[in-house]
């Protein structure tokens, strides 16, 4: 049923997006665009040395995708750089593969439920997506597409 | 759970239409399908499927060119489309109507024909604010080749274009008008005849993209007087891949070939080609047959419902969708033009289009989300996406209830 899709987290994470606010100290910053649905979001991310000390995001989606930032954001603090790319690929892996879910996803692993729907699979990964041209430090905004 | 009763106009009987069309009897996620997606593509009735079907078990054979009896056959009701397309839109002669894949070639055609030849540094092209990107891109691209300009004709908070502040774009530099019949984002039925004379007056042609307009009303091309027009066989209950051209004739003889290839050509050598005569001259290649064929289906199917009786059917389903819908709290209709085909775009105050999208779907509702291919439209209404249930005569005023009760759990998840 749909509400495997809409668990009470990401509900909750969509209604009161944590860390979504502009961030003025940001080292990183990046834009992501789903030219599908038009959604667009901007990362802000501050490093210090090789350690995420904070991320925030700004912008408009759906529920998935806002959650999906909010939580992201969240997980992120405190992670190595590497540390947060191999959580991007665990990640990415939950929600096109049938692996089984992972331990080490922590409170992500709501998104699990995303696998049944194909064609939202971008919403939930437009925020990673960002994160990765963040951390790479790509200039030109990322695309789902 | 509405108390409205809506009257069906006399001799539209939509249980037995729906009989038609085979993939409206199945069950979605176990409930009944209630598809209102026909902007996007219609469903196809027995006749187009089974003309299909005819062809590829029966007559399958390449045209224009074999001598043998499958090949005269597969010509002959390939061309009978031909003159199947001249009564569907009015036309004076036959040889006006290019087969293309569909409107985007269509427009991109006469961009890249006619738009060649006759526009230069300087010029200007005037397209509107909610023309679908296939009636933007090529003149964009058309412009960008020749320095020439891309103006827009603005619209009002209903949706409908401001004719006043179209009237000031046109000036002598003014080369073409391309604007569409009817808004697909918006259900907008635009005063296409005015558009045109306008357009003329001030020495310009006019395009009309009738993509969303053919499926739900009679069109005249004489008496719109466009000089071009074009449509999509999908959107008018034929198969995807062919859609028709329409051109005046002295346009269309005095247009450069838009592909070169073979049917294409009356002569070849290496010295020179010396083009067919229309309208082959714009048609190279083996085309899509089976969908010509199929087409040539969709216009005798609408024939015989009777495109009038569809356009009075539509707008009852319109006016009850749009009743219906107001009453959601919450929810704003965008495009409530006075003129308006039978589109109802929406959106939910805090919920996104695709959540929307995702729950109805659940619910066997099949709407489409998003932009709908015109962006520009989505940011002069200041919203990402909207909702968009487009109705066809095929859907019943019991299917919009299901969709009210369908947003109805839509606001339980998200409210």
């Amino acid at each position: 049923m749909v509400d495997d899709l809409y668990q009470e987290i990401i509900l909750d994470h969509s209604k009161h997006p944590r860390n979504c606010h502009a961030m003025d100290d940001a080292t990183r910053k990046a834009e992501g665009f789903n030219p599908l649905c038009g959604d667009k979001l901007k990362l802000y991310v501050k490093m210090e040395g090789d350690i995420v000390k904070d991320a925030s995001f700004m912008g408009s989606g759906c529920a998935i995708s806002t959650a999906s930032a909010s939580l992201m954001t969240e997980s992120l603090k405190g992670k190595t750089r590497d540390e947060a790319l191999k959580l991007l690929e665990k990640f990415h892996d939950l929600l096109t593969t049938d692996t089984p879910v992972g331990k080490d996803l922590g409170k992500l692993v709501v998104f699990c439920g995303v696998r049944d729907y194909p064609a939202r699979v971008k919403c939930a990964t437009l925020a990673w997506h960002t994160l990765k041209s963040a951390l790479n430090g790509a200039a030109e905004p990322v695309s789902t597409e | 759970m509405s108390t409205l009763t809506s009257v069906i106009p006399a001799g539209f009987d939509v249980a037995k239409v729906r009989e038609d069309f085979p993939v409206l009897k199945q069950t979605i996620h176990g409930k009944p399908l209630v598809y209102m997606d026909s902007a996007a593509t219609a469903q196809k009735p027995f006749a187009v499927i089974d003309a299909i079907r005819k062809f590829y078990e029966v007559d399958c054979a390449n045209i224009h060119r074999g001598v043998h009896e499958l090949s005269q056959r597969s010509t002959a009701s390939y061309e009978e489309t031909r003159s199947k397309a001249r009564r569907f839109l009015n036309s004076r002669f036959t040889n006006e109507l290019i087969f293309v894949r569909g409107t985007t070639e269509g427009i991109n055609l006469v961009a890249g024909s006619w738009g060649r030849g006759n526009v230069r540094e300087g010029d200007e092209i005037v397209v509107s604010a909610m023309e679908h990107h296939s009636n933007i891109v090529p003149w964009q691209m058309l412009c960008e080749e020749k320095g020439a300009k891309l103006r827009v004709i603005p619209m009002n908070d209903r949706g409908e274009l401001i004719l006043d502040e179209y009237e000031k774009l046109l000036n002598p530099r003014t080369r073409m008008v391309a604007v569409t019949h009817v808004s697909n984002a918006l259900g907008t039925i635009n005063p296409i005849g005015e558009i045109v004379a306008m357009a003329h007056r001030a020495g310009a042609l006019a395009l009309i993209d009738g993509a969303q307009a053919t499926p739900h009303m009679k069109v005249d091309v004489q008496a719109l007087d466009a000089d071009f027009y074009t449509l999509s066989g999908h959107k008018v209950v034929g198969p995807t891949g062919i859609g028709i051209l329409y051109g005046k004739s002295k346009l269309l003889n005095a247009m450069p070939p838009y592909q070169g290839g073979g049917d294409m050509i009356k002569t070849v050598t290496f010295e020179r080609t010396t083009f067919a005569d229309l309208p082959h001259k714009f048609e190279a290649g083996t085309p899509n047959i089976a969908g010509g064929i199929g087409l040539g289906a969709a216009f005798d199917y609408l024939g015989t419902l009777g495109l009038d009786k569809i356009a009075a059917y539509e707008h009852e389903l319109l006016l009850y969708g749009t009743e219906v819908l107001s009453r959601i709290p919450g929810l704003r209709i965008i495009g409530t033009a006075r003129e308006k085909a039978a589109v109802l775009s929406f959106v939910m105050e805090g919920i996104h289009p695709h959540d929307i999208g995702t729950v109805l779907d659940r619910q066997g509702i099949a709407v489409r989300t998003g932009h709908h291919c015109a962006q520009p439209v989505m940011d002069w209404f200041h919203v990402p996406a909207t909702t968009r249930a487009s109705l066809a005569f095929y859907n019943t005023t019991a299917e919009i209830d299901a969709l009210a009760d369908g947003l109805g759990k839509v606001k339980e998840i998200f409210s």
